[in-house]
């Protein structure tokens, strides 16, 4: 597993006792983290059904739905946050997930890889798809159809109603202030439904 | 004298079943009053010494209390979930202690309809109440305070035996700690209803039947017991496995323009339904069917499930199978949205099974590693330690398709 340089600054921005929905949970370490250290009660969404005994292994409460088929099984306004990690450029209709989160929690958090990092546009520039850390996968048997960069990722915040409240890129775990999205490689974004 | 049998890894061994008598009496949903009764169990492990870890397995329309093990002198008669408990089973016997029960009404050993009503000196026969799924939980928590178990770690049942669970939680939220619901729905659904009708008046209408005093007349309506168990195994295995394991066979070689047994599915069907006709009590089935259609735990909440489902204190985890038309999985997600509208601690997990509605019975290694891996948190809750050896998942094959010789195979 590589380590995931998101957790720690979704961590810090989630306060004691909130209510957090995880979708894409994966093996529900963040969600484990965050129940150990901020006492966060919640769900995680996954799929795979692997990775639901996975997050059962680590005591985290987990519903095996399908992400693309919406959240219905959620409320509106039932949750503090609602974390899309890692997950949104694998989704078939990104934009409809966003409106969901927007709908269910009263602030969203979404991290990505950034596709405008600069190894990605140097490889289309020499002719050939971006293979990196962020993107291991070749174009033929990537699970992510749907990437985007930094600045693609802000409009579509506009589009969907969401107002940005927070916005980092980081590469290799670190914050990065210049040029965030030709030097960044992973995309944090904290947002809300725009009042 | 038989020879000892051995008891393979993973297996309880030879059990007996006890009896609990009540003599207070016991008020049912129906407004009528059982004056006395007799619940008979099994259990398998052992309670440890603060009385943490009891799991109350509840059963089915046709199950009954003995869930893993043999009974004496039967050694190929192994309960019906003896793939799910165990020592080192998903349910390891080695760390939990697990009850067994066959439910008022039932035609196992608990008081049923064939009973003697003490009143009369006659069996109940028609006279027996209708009884409900929350008559059960009430007096199944009466067993419990006779054990000297006042907090069950975890309540679990697949179909009925999952509505159950679920209702331990809302009718004792303090004395549960978890529920794990298979296969099973907030409430039947418009066709489940119709299903049950059916099988029901297969059985009244049958001449045998007398109005449900056969007893007296040593009959048995066996023809409508047989409709009604053909039916409802329909009903129980998807399309899919019947088609795989009977397709379009046929006994000869060619047609026989005539309505003898000829499909092997006829054939496969009749057989099941005999062999249930023989063993199963009429009056019963119409109980057990009577039960489910009643189960609606929103029907005094205004409707609103996630209003009845709101003192539940319990952990849940809920499961349902790809395959299963008969309690599809939208009937858990109503249950899983209801939970989690009220915040309860809930895991569900959709499990990619073929069989239909009795995969909850069957062998599926994903399936009961989630229950171990589920109930491991449980036990590190209550205390009661680490699994020991690695878990063992299987060995029971489908009940119903056991001893069914039709096509040649032993």
């Amino acid at each position: 597993m590589t380590p995931r340089f998101d957790y720690d600054l979704i961590a810090s921005w989630i306060p004691e006792g909130a209510r957090v929905l995880d979708l894409g949970c994966g093996d529900g370490e963040l969600l484990a983290s965050l129940a150990a250290t901020r006492g966060v009660k919640g769900y995680g969404v996954e799929i795979d059904p692997d990775r639901v005994l996975a997050a059962v292994g680590h005591g985290v409460n987990v519903i095996q739905v399908d992400l693309e088929s919406g959240l219905s099984a959620f409320e509106d306004d039932a949750f503090d946050f609602v974390i899309l990690s890692q997950t949104l450029q694998a989704m078939r209709r990104s934009d409809l997930i966003l409106a969901e989160m927007l709908r269910v929690g009263r602030e969203g958090i979404v991290t990505f890889p950034n596709f405008g990092y600069w190894r990605h546009r140097l490889s289309i520039l020499l002719g050939r798809m971006p293979v990196s850390k962020s993107l291991p996968y070749e174009w033929y048997d990537t699970p992510n159809i749907h990437l985007c960069t930094v600045k693609d990722f802000e409009a579509l915040c506009t589009k969907v109603g969401a107002e940005i409240l927070d916005e980092r890129v980081l590469h290799e775990g670190q914050i990065v202030q210049t040029l965030p999205n030709l030097l960044g490689s992973l995309g944090v974004f904290r947002f809300r439904r725009r009042g | 004298m038989e020879m000892m049998t051995a008891i393979p890894p993973g297996s309880v061994g030879e059990v007996a079943p006890q009896r609990a008598g009540f003599l207070e009496p016991l008020i049912l949903k129906a407004g009528k009053t059982l004056a006395s009764y007799e619940l008979v169990y099994e259990t398998y492990g052992t309670l440890n010494a603060d009385r943490s870890n009891a799991v109350l397995v509840c059963h089915a329309l046709s199950g009954n209390h003995h869930v893993a093990g043999w009974h004496a002198g039967e050694p190929k008669k192994l309960g019906w979930w003896d793939n799910m408990v165990g020592p080192g089973k998903a349910i390891d016997t080695e760390r939990f202690f697990v009850i067994g029960l066959n439910n008022l009404g039932g035609c196992h050993g608990s008081t049923g309809p064939a009973s003697v009503d003490r009143a009369t000196g006659q069996p109940y026969g028609a006279g027996f109440p209708l009884v409900t799924v929350e008559d059960w939980v009430a007096s199944q928590a009466r067993l419990m305070d006779r054990l000297g178990i006042g907090r069950l770690a975890v309540a679990m049942g697949g179909s009925l035996g999952g509505m159950q669970a679920l209702q331990w939680t809302l009718d004792f939220p303090d004395r549960i700690g978890h529920a794990i619901v298979i296969a099973a729905a907030p409430k039947l659904s418009t066709q489940n209803i119709a299903f049950n009708d059916v099988a029901r008046q297969a059985i009244v209408s049958d001449p045998d039947f007398h109005g449900g005093n056969f007893y007296a007349m040593k009959t048995v309506p066996a023809r409508g017991l047989k409709l009604a168990r053909m039916l409802g195994h329909i009903t129980y295995l998807s399309e899919d496995l019947l088609g795989e394991k009977f397709g379009r066979d046929i006994k000869g070689d060619d047609y026989g323009f005539n309505y003898e047994v000829e499909f092997e599915i006829e054939s496969y069907l009749r057989y099941q339904g005999d062999k249930f006709a023989l063993t199963f009590d009429a009056n019963t089935y119409l109980i057990m069917t009577k039960a489910l259609d009643y189960f609606d735990p929103a029907r005094e909440a205004g409707g609103d499930f996630a209003k009845a489902v709101a003192p539940a204190k319990a952990g849940f985890l809920v499961a349902s199978f790809t395959s299963d038309w008969r309690f599809p999985p939208e009937r858990s997600r109503e249950i899983v949205k209801a939970l989690v509208k009220g915040g309860k601690d809930v895991t569900y997990a959709e499990i990619d099974a073929p069989h239909g509605h009795d995969a909850f019975l069957l062998d599926n290694a994903h399936y009961h590693k989630l229950v171990a891996a589920y109930m491991d948190n449980v036990a590190a809750e209550v205390g009661a330690g680490d699994r020991a050896r690695p878990l063992i998942v299987g060995g029971t094959e489908l009940e119903e398709m056991k001893g069914y010789s039709g096509r040649g195979k032993p």
